[in-house]
């Protein structure tokens, strides 16, 4: 298995030498990762490190922030995300996101998730349309407890429901990679432990990369760990290293909880 | 001596001012007494004394000035030389006036003959009663300031109470306008009511015929469907067709796609357009809309074509109501949380899908809202209707002829020689009261819709 070495021969994505700016501030500096494609990538570190800030950066949703800049090199599959040629709204079909909060539309918990695959017609028909909402829905984990009331508004469910239902709008749309940009902040101990449970069933499928603060979620749910810190990549390996034997001191003090 | 309200009202504020002096001064005595300390600091001790000077007998002023012409006038109605009076209407209104005037040395004689002998009653009331409610104002004035001035002790909590005179002084500033309100509605129904005792409502809501200048042969009709189809096809429809796309593109273009730069100066113009007053708009239908509307309609060979026209009014008026409509809509959009926008883009939506998909559907209530109270703006408009749509009733669904609104109406039945007890006149109030009825209801719905949806998001 290629989780087992270091190494990733075949990166989903490859960033290199990337820097974000704020205007005049500089919120990351020259950070260099490979994402696996099997493989769940964790991004920890304290808040303001701009691990959210950098994981943005990969299906470029810094563009809709004015004063955002990035420079360095982001590639999906060898190909320059932030190359001219490349079509932003293509990107994100292939680059999904998954939010802090929940955000479903206030729309059906159907429309909610028929939501991506119309606009990107990938649903010739009612049928096919129903066939792909009820395998995303199946795959998020959420389809035995919504099959009754698809037509219920989305933001009716509670909020890791609806936090499943972001990720099944996600994945309707067949993506190859899912950002998560702290998706169990805003959730309650058992929805948590359900989305985990889900980012298990995903591995494998998506090249999953998840920001999170809670290190012990870290811990469980990925097979590579990048340590940020004040807009640094300072440590990246496999999880079972950063946490049992870091190299640096500054990925064991975090790690310890002398800081953060 | 006359009654002369703003001199009193400086006299009491110099009162005032001794008041606060005296209180602040016996405050610091009691101060200077070995082993006390104040609760207050002395200048709230002076502003206690002072306020407890000023504002019953402010109060009292208010009320006197308000009251007193009325009593002086009941006096003069007893005595003899008012017996001669003609009983009722406009003459005698009139007669009195004339003497009071010259009583209260406004003019120097009497210009109706029949005032003469009505001037010295005038005066000696006037006089009468000046003295009085200067006496019971400096009265009210010295127990107010004496009450308080008697309650200064170290320990007592003048800074509170001073608190709570500002809280109360406060709260009557904002009641002005709710009794406003009220004391609007009770005019008009008044007015209204004595038009209902000799027209029916019924024959002003549903009667279909508007004619209250017919003349001797015909009796008098107050049909006010015309009038109220008129008002519906300007300010609801043309308006509305107007201004609803054109302020919610505005309003679109503004939150989605304008650069700050560009939001920094298209949201002041569009607000300067919103401060335009409303007779300049009036002029530009009337002398530039209409004609080139006209013109357009005999070239292509409508019937009953007219310089004044729906149209014209509609679209001016429409154009008014833009900056209304796209600042509603404005801010409903703006009120749609930017995670709703994030999600739809992070799925690989474009801009516009984001738009029509997403955030015009969560912000069509405050949208909603926000035309509701366009239109209650619009159907109460007047200048652009008075001076572009023309006076006559028509039941016509033809945008390019001559129609007539409910506030044209009421400027044409309110203008020129009136009897102010006459049907005519009166059918005025009926038909103000019919138009504050529904934009008030109008009002009450708008404001219900955008504050549910403000709970939606809260």
């Amino acid at each position: 298995m290629t989780q087992e070495d270091l190494t990733i021969t075949d990166p989903k994505m490859k960033a290199h030498g990337v820097n974000v700016f704020y205007g005049e501030k500089q919120a990351i500096k020259d950070v260099s990762i490979d994402v696996g494609t099997d493989l769940v990538t964790a991004f920890i570190g304290p808040s303001g490190c701009g691990k959210s800030t950098f994981l943005r950066s990969l299906n470029r949703m810094n563009d809709t922030v004015a004063s955002a800049r990035v420079t360095g090199q982001i590639e999906l599959d060898g190909e320059d995300i932030y190359a001219p040629s490349m079509d932003v709204v293509q990107l994100r079909a292939r680059v999904g996101m998954v939010f802090q909060k929940p955000n479903p539309f206030p729309k059906s918990i159907y429309d909610n998730v028929g939501y991506g695959p119309r606009i990107h017609g990938l649903a010739p028909s009612k049928a096919d349309l129903d066939v792909i909402v009820e395998r995303a829905l199946v795959r998020a984990g959420l389809w035995d407890e919504v099959k009754d009331r698809l037509g219920e508004s989305g933001t009716a469910l509670s909020g890791g429901q609806q936090q499943r239902l972001c990720i099944a709008r996600a994945i309707a749309v067949d993506p190859e990679v899912i950002l998560m940009d702290e998706p169990c902040s805003a959730l309650d101990p058992i929805a948590t432990a359900k989305i985990e449970e889900l980012i298990h069933e995903l591995r494998g499928k998506y090249a999953i990369v998840i920001v999170t603060h809670n290190m012990q979620q870290a811990a469980r749910v990925s097979q590579r760990t990048a340590f940020f810190h004040l807009g640094t990549l300072v440590e990246y390996g496999k999880t079972t290293d950063i946490f049992t034997n870091p190299k640096q001191e500054r990925t064991k003090d975090y790690i310890t909880g002398r800081y953060g | 001596m006359t009654f002369n309200a703003a001199a009193l009202l400086l006299l009491i504020a110099g009162l005032a001012l001794i008041g606060w002096l005296a209180g602040r001064a016996r405050s610091n005595l009691l101060a200077g007494r070995a082993g006390t300390k104040l609760h207050s600091r002395p200048q709230y001790h002076g502003w206690y004394v002072a306020l407890w000077l000023f504002a019953p007998a402010a109060i009292f002023l208010a009320v006197w000035s308000s009251v007193s012409p009325a009593l002086i006038t009941n006096q003069v109605l007893t005595s003899e030389a008012a017996q001669s009076l003609p009983a009722f209407g406009f003459e005698r209104g009139a007669i009195l006036s004339d003497a009071r005037s010259v009583a209260q040395g406004d003019q120097a004689a009497v210009r109706l003959p029949a005032a003469a002998p009505l001037v010295k009653p005038y005066a000696d009331a006037s006089h009468k009663y000046a003295w009085i409610g200067i006496a019971a104002m400096l009265a009210l004035a010295l127990a107010g300031g004496l009450y308080a001035f008697t309650r200064i002790r170290p320990d007592f909590r003048a800074r509170s109470r001073v608190e709570k005179i500002v809280m109360l002084v406060l709260l009557l500033a904002s009641l002005v306008a709710i009794l406003t309100t009220f004391g609007i509605v009770l005019s008009l129904l008044f007015e209204s009511i004595r038009f209902f005792r000799l027209v029916s409502p019924a024959e002003l809501l549903f009667g279909t015929t508007w004619a209250p200048t017919s003349g001797a042969p015909q009796p008098d009709t107050f049909g006010g469907i015309p009038l109220f189809w008129g008002t519906v096809l300007i300010g609801a429809i043309i308006a509305m067709i107007v201004a609803i796309p054109t302020g919610m593109m505005t309003a679109v273009y503004l939150t989605q796609y304008a650069a700050p730069a560009v939001r920094k100066w298209v949201k002041p113009i569009l607000e300067i357009l919103a401060g335009v007053p409303t007779v300049v708009y009036g002029y530009f239908a009337a002398l530039t809309v209409a004609p080139a509307l006209r013109e357009f309609a005999v070239m292509i060979g409508i019937p009953n074509a007219s310089t004044e026209s729906a149209l014209a009014a509609g679209i001016v008026m429409g154009v008014m109501i833009i900056p209304f409509v796209s600042s509603m809509a404005d801010d409903s959009i703006n009120a749609v949380p930017q995670a709703m926008r994030d999600g739809s883009l992070a799925l690989g939506a474009t801009p516009n899908e984001t738009i029509r998909q997403v955030l015009i559907p969560a912000a069509l209530p405050g949208v909603m809202g926000g035309i509701l109270l366009a239109v209650s703006r619009a159907i109460g408009e007047t200048m652009i209707v008075v001076m572009a749509a023309g006076l006559s009733a028509n039941m016509t669904a033809n945008p390019f002829a001559s129609v007539t609104t409910v506030t044209a109406q009421i400027v044409k039945l309110l203008t020129g020689d009136q009897e102010f007890d006459s049907a005519k006149t009166l059918a005025a109030f009926a038909l103000g009261l019919v138009l504050f009825v529904v934009t008030l209801l109008l009002n009450i719905v708008a404001l219900r819709i955008v504050k549910k949806y403000r709970e939606a998001y809260e």
